[in-house]
């Protein structure tokens, strides 16, 4: 089963990590990767942009409106996300506990996938 | 990371939302500040046994208002309010704040905070120093050595700073739209003030340069969430992040400026170009132009370009010229004759800047880019003279050193030919 780990935290306090804390936490969470890349189970995984940089469509209406910001005003921000493929949704809270260790704070949000298309994108 | 440090970066990114909503209750800088200070004290103390609250930004008002009051209390011998652990209902006052506070009330909070800053009345230093002192919260020391100068001096700028605020009339009041315009325009351009002392400060101060510049993102940033369908907003970020790209890239070991075109283009961070061009694309569709986003514009253009001979000149041209409509300054010009020198040669572009004479003969970039435009046309003596007026209005050593190397090159051409 492919599970989304949708990564939630308050975008004011990352912003405030140093380069240095910054790369010790990528580097810890490239360690937590590393065996899911290698055993195949890890799929796209995706940083987003402060959501300053964010725009919103509302498509409820026509024609739709085009807003600055993100969809929702929340404490906490949906700051990226890992697709992996897990046994069980256990198996998918030990790879998101793992990943939580290496970056504290926040929440993530753990969500089964109905369906992928891997789509041709080179990166 | 430990929990210290993580409370600390909560505070940190906090800070400006609670000060602000403090200031609207006290009306006084300093009672917010203390308020602000001693609440962060608590913090300190309870959030490691009781874990951080879900809305620090509300815990941090609700027993910063406390304590202050408390003293005010005091202080006129009334009773004490209870200690903030004996409220067993902390956790539903704590949901009643920040409701109240939705980010409606903020908005106008932080906008209010950071206006207070740039009061026109105050020179630029001091609406720096103070925004940095209040608004961001970093230490008279660290403050003091990004400006190079003593502590205690730039304590007293400060002080003198808060002194002229509290004499000032702050207004309260929710401010109408064109208010909210006009002080969203100061507030950006005090921004644009704290950034630019970095970036220019960052050859020679390389610790605390980068530092302010890094701050006057964070709060662009900050300023752009709140107040999300500002276009200059959003310029002045994209324009911010284009410049400060180039970091890595500006000086070389030995501490000499190193111009765009011979910049290694490669140490350019390509995170905050991406960011910085995201952001102008977003700014562009409200079509409503203005100096930041023209500016951002320019850098962007500059940013796209892999090697310094892709850059879309004309386009450079054209900005500058937009530029020169909106806020007409022989410096922008300056600016557009260095496109002009690559799209019609050093002859034409000297022509556009020898008539600046008169209001630029006191400006460093006036002679060094007079002196390129001269050393390309083969007119040594003349570009030696202008390096030479350049040198003696040299603002840091960084900016000497290049100047120098023009001068050594001009020398080793006349010995050479």
């Amino acid at each position: 089963m492919l599970y989304a780990i949708l990564c939630y935290n308050d975008e004011a306090t990352i912003s405030n990590w140093t380069q240095e804390e910054e790369e010790a936490c990528m580097s810890a969470l490239m360690k937590v990767q590393e065996p899911l890349l290698k055993a195949g189970r890890l799929g796209p995984v995706a940083r987003l942009m402060p959501t300053s940089a964010a725009t919103t469509l509302r498509k409820d209406q026509d024609p739709p409106l085009v807003l600055d910001g993100p969809f929702a005003e929340t404490k906490e921000q949906l700051l990226g996300f890992y697709i992996i493929d897990c046994n069980s949704l256990d198996d998918a809270l030990g790879v998101a506990k793992d990943l939580g260790r290496a970056n504290p704070g926040g929440a993530f949000e753990i969500r089964p996938l109905l369906s992928m298309n891997a789509g041709t994108l080179e990166t | 990371m430990n929990d210290i440090a993580n409370i600390d970066k909560t505070l940190r990114a906090v800070r400006p939302k609670a000060v602000a909503a403090l200031l609207r209750y006290f009306r006084d800088l300093d009672t917010a500040e203390e308020a602000y200070q001693e609440a962060c004290l608590r913090a300190l103390t309870k959030w490691p046994e009781n874990g951080p609250p879900r809305d620090p930004a509300a815990w941090l008002i609700f027993v910063g208002r406390n304590s202050a009051l408390d003293g005010v209390r005091r202080a006129s011998k009334l009773q004490a309010l209870p200690d903030e652990a004996a409220i067993s209902d902390l956790e539903d006052a704590e949901a009643a704040m920040a409701e109240r506070l939705d980010t409606a009330d903020y908005k106008d909070d932080i906008l209010r905070l950071l206006f207070v800053c740039c009061h026109p009345d105050l020179p630029k230093v001091q609406q720096i120093a103070l925004a940095l002192r209040i608004v961001s919260g970093l230490s008279v020391k660290q403050i003091a050595r990004a400006f190079l100068v003593g502590e205690r001096a730039m304590e007293q700028r400060i002080t003198r700073a808060k002194r002229r605020i509290a004499e000032a009339e702050v207004a309260f009041e929710t401010p109408s739209a064109a208010d909210r315009t006009e002080r969203l325009a100061a507030v950006a351009a005090m921004l644009y003030l704290v950034f630019n002392e970095g970036y220019s400060a960052a050859g020679e101060n390389i610790a605390e340069g980068p530092k302010l510049c890094e701050e006057a993102i964070r709060l662009a940033r900050m300023l752009l969430t709140l107040f999300p369908a500002e276009p200059e907003l959003m310029g002045l970020l994209a324009l911010m992040l284009l410049q400060f790209s180039r970091s890595a890239a500006r000086f070389s070991a030995d501490g000499k400026v190193i111009l765009l075109e011979d910049q290694n283009r490669d140490l350019w961070n390509r995170d905050m170009i991406a960011e910085g061009l995201a952001l102008i694309d977003k700014a562009m569709r409200h079509q409503a132009p203005g100096k930041y986003q023209i500016q951002a514009a320019i850098a962007g253009l500059h940013a796209r370009a892999c090697k310094p001979e892709e850059t879309d000149w004309a386009g450079v041209n054209a900005l500058y010229e937009a530029l020169e409509r909106i806020t007409p300054s022989p410096v922008i010009t300056l600016n557009r004759a260095v496109a002009i020198s690559k799209l019609e040669g050093a002859e034409a572009a000297l022509a556009l800047v020898d008539p600046l004479v008169d209001a630029l003969s006191g400006y460093f970039y006036f002679h060094g880019v007079r002196g390129h435009f001269l050393k390309d046309l083969g007119r040594d003596e003349e570009a030696r003279i202008a390096f030479n007026q350049a040198i003696a209005l040299a603002n840091t050593a960084a900016e000497a050193a290049h100047i120098r190397d023009q001068l050594d090159q001009l020398a080793a051409r006349k010995t050479g030919g």
